[in-house]
């Protein structure tokens, strides 16, 4: 979706700045919120790729003005309730007023927590379909505008690169965030002039690198 | 209750309103909208509270909800918590890179299999499942952005910093990534070839910084010295030789 999420080429918001020898965690609520995030995930009630939708239907104005981990609970709010493990009246009153609903996965015990963390959630897999496109081939990517979930950046959109890189077959964000199926399709990584993304005045330097599921792409002639 | 902690992204400039290094601002008393509705404890807070503290007292009562309901386990948060300060930081990355600065069949496993090869050190997981590196050379600078969200190489560089997950970087390194160097004080010759690498999907990507010069006859431990978060994400480069702190 067009989101506010999908920052790459908005302009104003002036100098990036760094923050000198800046600590992991800003406050204490802030380490809660990554692992209360990390933790619910391990749930198995939703995808990584819902709950960045999640955070990316957060509305534009409300979105540019949190900080990271507030844009994280905000989303796990909605998760949370839309899946039901929390009701309204519970986010409210901020007590448990419900038994634990069933969940895909047990909570997550503390003994588990590095095993869990150690081996993450590969997305690659086998799939009998070859990749299409092969390296040094030109492609165009899709003009497209989906209210749901996708990977492909507006500015990379209608956009012609050359297949660099071929990453083999991953889950495909744009229908595994909504209980579509992990869908695999082949993945690449396309080198984009700054030319061609940006036009006149670019960087003549500059090239961007955008990893592709293959639904995205066109051959170009 | 502890106190609300303030908020270290940027100057609080005042009572209900603090301004982040992100560019992006925050209102306090804007308790209207719909993403907050359901927080009657805002009205509650007064004098030194702050949206911080907002943000800080929807996540406290979070927890509590899910530690009652037995959906999360106070224990795991901790070990969460932990493992993402003390044991996954930029220094895995900086081993990594002496490595391949030294040894140059690890170089040779890390083009082909990154993901293998950083794990032979012991690194790998979640947020860097799918590893790759990517080698800066005389004519070739790399940096690494998410433009839509913050993905990252956690098992190597650990938790992102802010200005990375901020507006203000996710925004411009596409279309400006010389401006953005010079934010952090680094200038490329006009020649030089810049890859932005844009975290689109589960690929991670980790910048080879180029060894610095004079250090022919460092070992692989004082060389990791000299490597720098933002070096392995392209907005830096290494220490050099007498610069290291």
């Amino acid at each position: 979706m067009n989101g506010a999420q999908d920052l790459g080429g908005m302009m104003g918001f002036g100098p990036v700045i760094p923050e000198k020898d800046e600590p992991y965690f800003h406050g204490d609520w802030e380490k809660r919120a990554l692992a209360i995030t990390l933790a619910c995930g391990a749930l198995g009630q939703w995808t990584l790729d819902e709950s960045r939708h999640a955070r990316e239907t957060i509305p534009p104005a409300l979105y540019l003005s949190k900080t990271y981990y507030d844009i994280w609970i905000t989303a796990l709010e909605k998760l949370l309730l839309r899946h039901g493990l929390v009701t309204p009246d519970e986010l409210q009153k901020g007590e448990a007023l419900t038994a634990r609903p069933a969940t895909r996965n047990p909570p997550l015990a503390a003994e588990r927590v590095a095993g869990a963390l150690a081996k993450g959630s590969p997305t690659e897999r086998n799939i009998a379909t070859a990749p299409r496109f092969a390296i040094g081939d030109r492609v165009t990517t899709k003009v497209m505008h989906p209210t749901t979930h996708t990977r492909l950046p507006r500015y990379a959109r209608g956009k012609t690169g050359v297949v660099t890189f071929r990453h083999g077959a991953h889950v495909f964000p744009d229908t595994h965030a909504h209980d579509l199926g992990e869908q695999p399709a082949h993945c690449y990584g396309i080198a984009f002039s700054a030319r061609d993304l940006w036009g006149e005045g670019a960087d003549p330097t500059l090239t961007v690198m955008v990893d592709c599921w293959e639904p995205y792409l066109e051959s170009a002639a | 209750m502890r106190p609300p902690q303030v908020n270290g992204q940027g100057p609080v400039e005042k009572r209900g309103r603090a301004v982040h290094a992100s560019g992006m601002t925050h209102q306090t008393h804007d308790h209207d909208h719909d993403e907050h509705h359901h927080h009657d404890h805002d009205h509650e807070h007064d004098h030194d509270h702050s949206e911080l503290s907002e943000v800080a007292l929807r996540v406290r009562a979070l927890e509590t909800i899910l530690t009652r309901k037995g959906l999360v386990d106070p224990a795991a948060l901790d070990a969460i918590v932990e493992t993402y300060e003390t044991k996954i930081g930029p220094r895995n990355g900086a081993r990594v890179i002496a490595r391949a600065w030294t040894d140059p069949a690890y170089l040779a496993r890390l083009r082909e299999n990154a993901t293998a090869a950083i794990a032979e050190l012991g690194y790998g997981g979640r947020q860097g499942e799918h590893m790759q590196i990517v080698e800066n050379t005389t004519d070739t600078h790399n940096m690494v952005v998410c433009t839509l969200c913050s993905c990252y190489p956690w098992p190597v560089l650990g938790l992102p910093p802010v200005w990375y997950k901020s507006a203000p970087y996710r925004s411009r390194a596409v279309i400006d990534p010389r401006g953005v160097l010079k934010d952090f004080g680094v200038t490329l010759p006009e020649t030089m070839q810049i890859r932005v690498w844009d975290s689109t999907a589960e690929m991670r990507y980790l910048v080879l910084p180029m060894r610095p010069a004079g250090t022919d006859s460092w070992s692989e431990e004082q060389l990791a010295h000299l490597v720098t978060r933002d070096s392995m994400i392209g907005t830096g480069q290494p220490l050099t030789p007498g610069a290291t702190r």
